[in-house]
């Protein structure tokens, strides 16, 4: 158990270095001159070469990834060339938001993917499990963006019920709350459509079991059997795809920003592509790729916690 | 023995057959030329003239479609392709070499999960500025792991065979072993994923069309499409529907195609599906 716990802990440490090389290599080994691209092409020498001087563009290449890890992981990740102040001051204040999106997004697709997984396995071969299994099929060739103008269409502009985008701010937190609605039902909708079929498929297994039947067998009700004897037995498929979910999710709060206007961090990654503002770029990137990489070490611990048997394997 | 084909295949297959002739027949013919603009006739209704209607400009949307479909393919072939053909190199020498080799691979391969695709076109976008090639780079740089992981798992069942094993003591090499033995024993794997990564190639490239960081204008492009018709979603709500339902119908197809391909080849997975 420890020696597991020790080994994924620092694979996860190894791979997050290993991310950290790479965007750093592909953001300042790659042909371009920063501080030609801040000051634009009519800039003078003397000033290309200050600027250089300031943003430590001279030193060696290692020693500028070495600082920018050691200021990282102290919070400190440079100074936005485009809006002036440090980049951890601009993720702070759009981080809530995107967290927000995420984790109301994550929950909605559980809840709805259980519902739905759970509810066509115990309906196996009816009208009701093909539904599902058809409704997951469109689910699943859906794009996100375009589900979100779907619902924008219906729900804001015909119907009025929500806002088409934009966000009030936290201040108001109703309406703060209004105008994630839509977007929250359009990031957990596709993903729900992958979960629910893999929920389906790990409960139908699950209910082929022979401690399945007998439980049935001794009287306990239909109901009972399937969410606590088939559903807990049947979760390590399902939290596998709900780490990698959450992995899809953080990214798809990007697009789903953009669609919505909402002042996340998705945005301000695509305000600072068309700025050319590559510490805040830079830092961006490493933080998702940081999400995506401990989202899927938290999938391995929590297998240990639903699946004992894995502890002695490992 | 007559077994019946699954219908996710058929239905799959009518699917992408439908896009890819729409997709061909572009090259050749369309009812208009997709970029011709007419502001005079701007958000025409369809008719026998414009069968879907003309757009804020003016252009012809069945046009734009059609042409749309061409590019959709040919970035989703590209990328695919390409991932694929070094995905499945180096699964097949990790598989082959084995030992550290295999596992520094491996640990690679795990690596480029932690990029989605959307991350790797944004990071290329900020270093060389948003173009269409870029975002097929991107969409090929995420299928390598994963075309390397399925080659290597399916290689490595190969490699225990008693051809194998006898192809080795009539003294072939590694590599004239995985090209004439491995390989042609793991295409049905391998041409399962990339059915599946092609409805996976277009969608992606729809996203980063619309996000500005694929096909830039006038290129045709779904994504593109729904990008501008976003901010005409009070004026013409009908231009926000037609590109996303030719986006569904094109990743659907081929969605299914890979299912029905995978329970043909597999019949082992095919149950309960």
């Amino acid at each position: 158990m420890t020696y597991y716990l020790a080994r994924r802990m620092l694979s996860f440490a190894l791979t997050l270095f290993a991310v950290s090389i790479v965007v750093f290599a592909a953001m300042n080994v790659l042909p371009g001159d920063p501080a030609l691209t801040i000051l634009g092409l009519d800039a003078t020498e003397d000033a290309l070469a200050a600027l250089r001087e300031q943003l430590g563009l001279n030193a060696p290449l290692v020693t500028r990834y070495f600082l920018w890890v050691g200021h990282a992981l102290t919070g400190d990740f440079g100074v936005s060339h485009s809006f002036g102040v440090p980049v951890s001051e601009l993720i702070g204040e759009r981080l809530p938001l995107t967290v927000s999106l995420a984790l109301s997004g994550i929950v909605l697709t559980v809840v709805l993917a259980l519902a739905l997984g759970v509810g066509a396995a115990a309906n196996h071969g009816k009208a009701g499990d093909w539904g599902v299994m058809f409704l997951s099929q469109i689910g699943i060739a859906i794009p996100a963006f375009w589900l979100s103008m779907l619902l924008v269409i219906l729900f804001a502009v015909k119907l009025r019920w929500f806002p088409p985008g934009g966000f009030p701010g936290w201040g108001e937190p109703l309406d703060a709350m209004r105008s994630l609605v839509l977007p929250t039902v359009a990031l957990a909708l596709v993903q729900s459509a992958v979960l629910a079929r893999v929920t389906r498929s790990s409960v139908l297994e699950v209910m082929r079991q022979d401690y399945v039947r007998t439980a049935r067998a001794t009287g306990f009700s239909h109901r009972r059997v399937l969410w606590l004897h088939v559903l807990p037995n049947a979760l390590v498929p399902i939290v596998t795809i709900v780490g990698m979910q959450f992995a899809a999710l953080v990214t798809g709060t990007i697009v789903i920003e953009n669609v919505f206007y909402l002042p996340g961090l998705g945005r301000l990654i695509f305000q600072s592509i068309s700025n050319r503002d590559l510490p805040t770029v830079q830092a961006l990137v490493m933080l998702f790729a940081a999400i995506v990489v401990t989202a899927n070490f938290v999938v391995d611990l929590v297998y240990v916690l639903i699946d004992p048997r894995l502890k002695s394997r490992a | 023995m007559t077994r019946k084909l699954p219908s996710n295949l058929l239905i799959g297959a009518v699917l992408v057959a439908l896009v890819v002739a729409v997709a061909l027949l572009s090259l050749v013919w369309t009812p208009h030329d997709f970029a011709q603009m007419n502001i005079r006739g701007k958000f025409a209704a369809p008719g026998a003239e414009h069968w879907l209607g003309t757009d804020q400009l003016g252009r012809d949307v069945v046009s734009q479609l059609m042409a749309a479909a061409r590019n959709s393919m040919a970035v989703a072939f590209i990328a695919v392709l390409l991932g694929g053909s070094i995905g499945v190199a180096l699964g097949l020498t990790a598989s082959a070499v084995g030992g550290v080799f295999e596992e520094g691979i491996m640990r690679l391969a795990d690596l480029g999960f932690a990029f989605p695709a959307l991350l790797f076109a944004i990071m290329l976008a900020a270093v060389f500025g948003p173009s269409l090639s870029n975002a097929v780079l991107a969409i090929a740089f995420i299928n390598i792991p994963i075309f390397a992981r399925v080659t290597r798992a399916s290689a490595n069942q190969i490699w225990m065979r008693e051809y194998v094993a006898a192809a080795r003591a009539a003294g072939l090499g590694r590599f004239a072993i995985s090209r004439d033995h491995v390989l042609p024993n793991i295409a049905a794997p391998i041409i399962v994923q990339a059915t599946i990564e092609f409805a996976v190639a277009i969608l992606a490239e729809a996203a980063l069309s619309y996000l500005g960081l694929g096909a830039q204008p006038p290129a045709p492009s779904w994504g593109r499409m729904l990008s501008e018709a976003q901010t005409l979603i009070y004026l013409a709500p009908q231009l926000a529907i037609y590109p996303g339902l030719c986006i569904v119908t094109a990743v659907l197809g081929f969605g299914l195609l890979g299912d029905g391909l995978r329970d043909v080849t597999d019949p082992r997975l095919s149950r309960e599906r």
